[in-house]
């Protein structure tokens, strides 16, 4: 079953435009990474599916069901805000920069949408919280603040504080570049974890060994447009276009 | 010693324009606080018709004097509409510099709202949370911090425009002062005066250095 899927997604910023008929399918349980590069749409496309940027045109699918569907810049067959906010719940996201909530501890940071989003009580809002805090190695740090942690360790709650909202794909965008490279690995660990669990991943990532160990496919972008999708074998060893053999040149 | 003894017995009076001053101050920067972030968070807001309200609010209030705003409002206002008549000196003032203050507070309460990084609003709207709920658990949260040192600012301020209230015969420091220079015929009276507002402007810059200390502690 596809998780997430889009048709002709459009986007543009202005005269700019910056994705281009852009169709994705990504199948629940599957890991995909996103590779091109800067400035091909990358974060862009991965914003316009939890409606951080609104799309121009084109229709996005969760789990089979209409999310947006949108042309000329306007909504059509607009649902219901409960059954929307419900199908946006299902995604989560992790940011490059990671923007963790800096008035809360790393407890408040997890446990504040399960208790402000889903409604749960605060025990059992901090129980879910501590239980993923853990997953990622972190219980020594409940009750201190983002500002004295690490980024890695920053980034590894930024994943647990989405994990809290149950979501059933993971929306990753460059979740490492922002680190030191002695930080990368504790984060790609993370994420390799929850990729072991059958968590349907969506990664932009500049990370080849994190694409080779785990992905089952890797989508190339360029110029907002998707020139290649394949196993990391075909698109590594064997891309074919030009600009996708010039992108891995340069960063291998 | 004949000096010292007349400053010590002006002091009754002096304290009880003291405690006006102290009480008015911190009543209307609380009122213009409050009031400063509904209207900050009012400019800021998509829908045009508040943001053009709160806009057109903040240049009425910062554009025309403090003194003839009061001088208006416990004056002029009952003459037109005496319904609206306020009989208390305290309160006409209260209300007047409250509603000063919150033009003054809400341009630095949303200048700081505005400094707060967009990936908060980003990450809060990605886990589901209503704009509502991210400025009133982060953003607003966040801005405090920010908002200490002008809101300390303003208090001082506050402080000394207070002084302007007795144009409507209100009994604080500086008219006390005035009144018993007028009656003892001595200007003597202005140096313990104004050694009070120093103590007082001192003792709340310490207040809020130590607030300032305590919420950067928080994060
Ligand atoms: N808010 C915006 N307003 C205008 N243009 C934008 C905006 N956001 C992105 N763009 C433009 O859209 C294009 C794609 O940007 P995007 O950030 O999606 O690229 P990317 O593939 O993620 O690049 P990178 O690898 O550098 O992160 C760029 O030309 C960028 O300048
Ligand atoms: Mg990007």
């Amino acid at each position: 079953m596809s998780m997430i899927r889009t048709e002709n997604l459009c986007k543009s910023f202005g005269d700019l435009e910056v994705l281009k008929d852009v169709n994705v399918e990504v199948d629940t349980g599957e890991v995909v990474v996103v590779i091109g590069p800067s400035g091909a749409g990358k974060s862009t496309f991965l914003r316009s599916l939890n409606t951080l940027e609104e799309i121009t045109s084109g229709k996005i699918f969760i789990e089979d069901k209409i999310f947006i569907h949108r042309e000329n810049n306007k909504t059509l067959d607009k649902m219901d805000n409960a059954a929307f906010k419900a199908l946006l719940l299902e995604m989560g996201m992790v940011f490059q920069r990671f923007n963790l909530f800096p008035n809360k501890t790393v407890l408040g940071n997890v446990a504040l949408a399960p208790m402000q989003v889903r409604k749960k009580s605060r025990e059992e809002a901090e129980a879910i919280a501590k239980r993923l805090i853990d997953r990622v190695g972190l219980s020594d740090k409940l009750d201190v603040y983002p500002s004295k942690l690490s980024g890695g360790q920053q980034q590894r709650v930024a994943i647990a504080r989405a994990l809290a909202m149950e979501p059933k794909i993971m929306l990753f965008d460059e979740p490492t570049s922002a680190l030191d490279p002695e930080l990368v690995g504790e984060v790609l660990n993370v994420m390799k974890d929850l990729a072991r669990d059958g968590m349907t991943m969506l990664v932009v990532t500049h990370e080849m060994g994190f694409a080779r160990e785990v992905a089952d496919k890797v989508i190339f972008m360029a110029d907002g447009q998707v020139l290649e999708t394949g196993t990391p074998e075909e698109i590594f060893s064997a891309p074919k276009t030009d600009k996708a053999k010039q992108f891995l040149a340069s960063i291998l | 010693m004949d000096t010292l003894q007349k400053m010590i017995s002006w002091l009754p009076q002096l304290l009880d324009g003291t405690r006006i001053t102290i009480l008015m101050t911190i009543t209307s920067t609380c009122a213009g606080v409050i009031l400063g972030i509904f209207l900050a968070l009012g400019k800021i807001s998509r829908n045009v018709v508040i943001s053009k309200l709160c806009s057109a609010y903040i240049f009425f209030f910062r554009g025309t004097p403090l003194l003839m705003q009061l001088y208006f409002l416990y004056y002029a206002v009952p003459m037109f509409l005496p319904a609206l008549t306020i009989n208390s000196r305290f309160l006409a003032a209260f209300i007047a510099y409250g509603l000063n203050s919150a033009a003054y507070c809400a341009e630095f309460i949303r200048a700081a709202i505005q400094s707060i990084d967009h990936g908060q609003f980003e990450a809060a709207k990605a886990l589901g949370l209503s704009y509502g709920q991210t400025m009133r658990l982060l953003i607003i949260p966040q801005s405090i911090r920010r908002l200490v040192p002008p809101v300390g600012n303003e208090f001082i301020m506050m402080l000394k425009d207070v002084s302007l209230v007795s144009i409507i015969s209100l009994g604080d420091l500086t008219k006390v002062t005035r009144s018993i220079n007028s009656s003892a015929a001595t200007p003597l009276v202005f140096i313990p005066s104004m050694i009070i507002y120093l103590i007082i402007t001192a003792f709340f810059t310490f207040v809020f250095n130590r607030v300032e200390a305590h919420v950067a502690k928080k994060e």
